[in-house]
């Protein structure tokens, strides 16, 4: 059983899906018997909806795909086994290179 | 994955969120362009050590994040990383939660309230430290773990930025809604209906 507060703190959590089965339980639970705590609950998800179908519609630049396809280079050439999350190379690669 | 086609192919219907992604970050095209193209090279270069049954998305996302931290940032003037203001909890839902009509889905209502440039922008003024996670879990869907990877910092800490992010984001957003006047300029919010016992929904 979770109260208003408690269920409000864990709101970001739970529109994540960053949540304990239990916690997210006691969560929904709570969510069905109060109107306000559902209420506030659906506008954020809603929010975060709108967010991310806001923020990733920009058109690429004529062009980018074709150089990105040039990335993949030749097929025939040998791969490379390389560590894409080295600091890299001749960039000054920050202090830490994962 | 053996085949270095097919994982060029993959790869590629990714390339739209990866500029996206790349754009929020470095907050403009030409730097954008250039880090989608640095990480598709390095993907390249590290075909062979690309492990089958991987999340490709993320893996890709990863070098993205690696990248841009690495090199970007670095390159970048960037200002003193400064804190956030603290913004009270619920701040939007407080001043418009109830606003919305029965008629229409508050998805509806939401998504014509503001525009996308207006959210894109709230979302570049985040510090970095807010704006990657924020960028990370909301608009690309992460999960705190994968995110903690691609950042290479404690789950903890990933925890704890989006909350505030958000707020942050939803204080901005709400400055430009009743800038153009769409939402009354009050001193005090405006109250959800029905009140509770207990005072956090308004």
């Amino acid at each position: 059983m979770a109260d208003c507060n408690e269920t409000l703190r864990e709101l970001d959590a739970f529109l994540d899906s960053e949540l304990s089965e239990e916690t997210r339980v006691a969560i929904r639970f709570h969510l069905e018997e109060c109107p306000d705590c559902f209420q506030a609950f659906d506008f954020h998800a809603e929010l975060k909806l709108v967010v991310s179908q806001k923020c990733k519609n920009d058109e690429m630049p004529p062009g980018l795909l074709a150089k990105l396809q040039q990335c993949f280079g030749d097929p025939d050439e040998p791969t490379l086994g390389d560590d894409p999350f080295a600091a890299t190379d001749e960039l000054d690669a920050g202090p830490d290179g994962a | 994955m053996a085949d270095r086609t097919a994982f060029a192919e993959e790869a590629m219907q990714y390339a739209p969120q990866l500029y996206s992604a790349a754009l929020r970050m470095t907050r403009n095209s030409a730097d954008a362009e250039d880090l989608v193209q640095e990480t598709f090279l390095k993907a390249y270069r590290s075909f062979a050590s690309f492990q089958d049954g991987t999340n490709l998305r993320a893996w890709l996302f990863r070098i993205l994040t690696n990248t841009f931290i690495n090199t970007y940032r670095a390159k970048q003037r960037r200002p003193v990383e400064t804190d956030l203001d603290d913004v009270e909890d619920l701040y939007m839902y407080k001043r418009i939660g109830a606003l919305q009509s029965a008629s229409r889905s508050a998805e509806d209502q939401m998504f014509d309230l503001f525009t996308d440039d207006e959210v894109k922008r709230s979302l570049e003024e985040l510090p970095e430290s807010f704006r990657l996670p924020v960028l990370l879990a909301d608009v690309e869907g992460f999960a705190y773990k994968e995110i903690a990877e691609m950042l290479d910092i404690p789950i903890g800490t990933v925890m704890s930025r989006p909350h505030r992010g958000r707020k942050a984001m939803q204080k901005r957003l709400m400055d430009y809604a009743q800038a153009r006047g769409l939402v009354p300029t009050p001193a005090s919010p405006a109250s959800p209906e029905g009140s509770t016992e207990t005072a956090t929904h308004g």
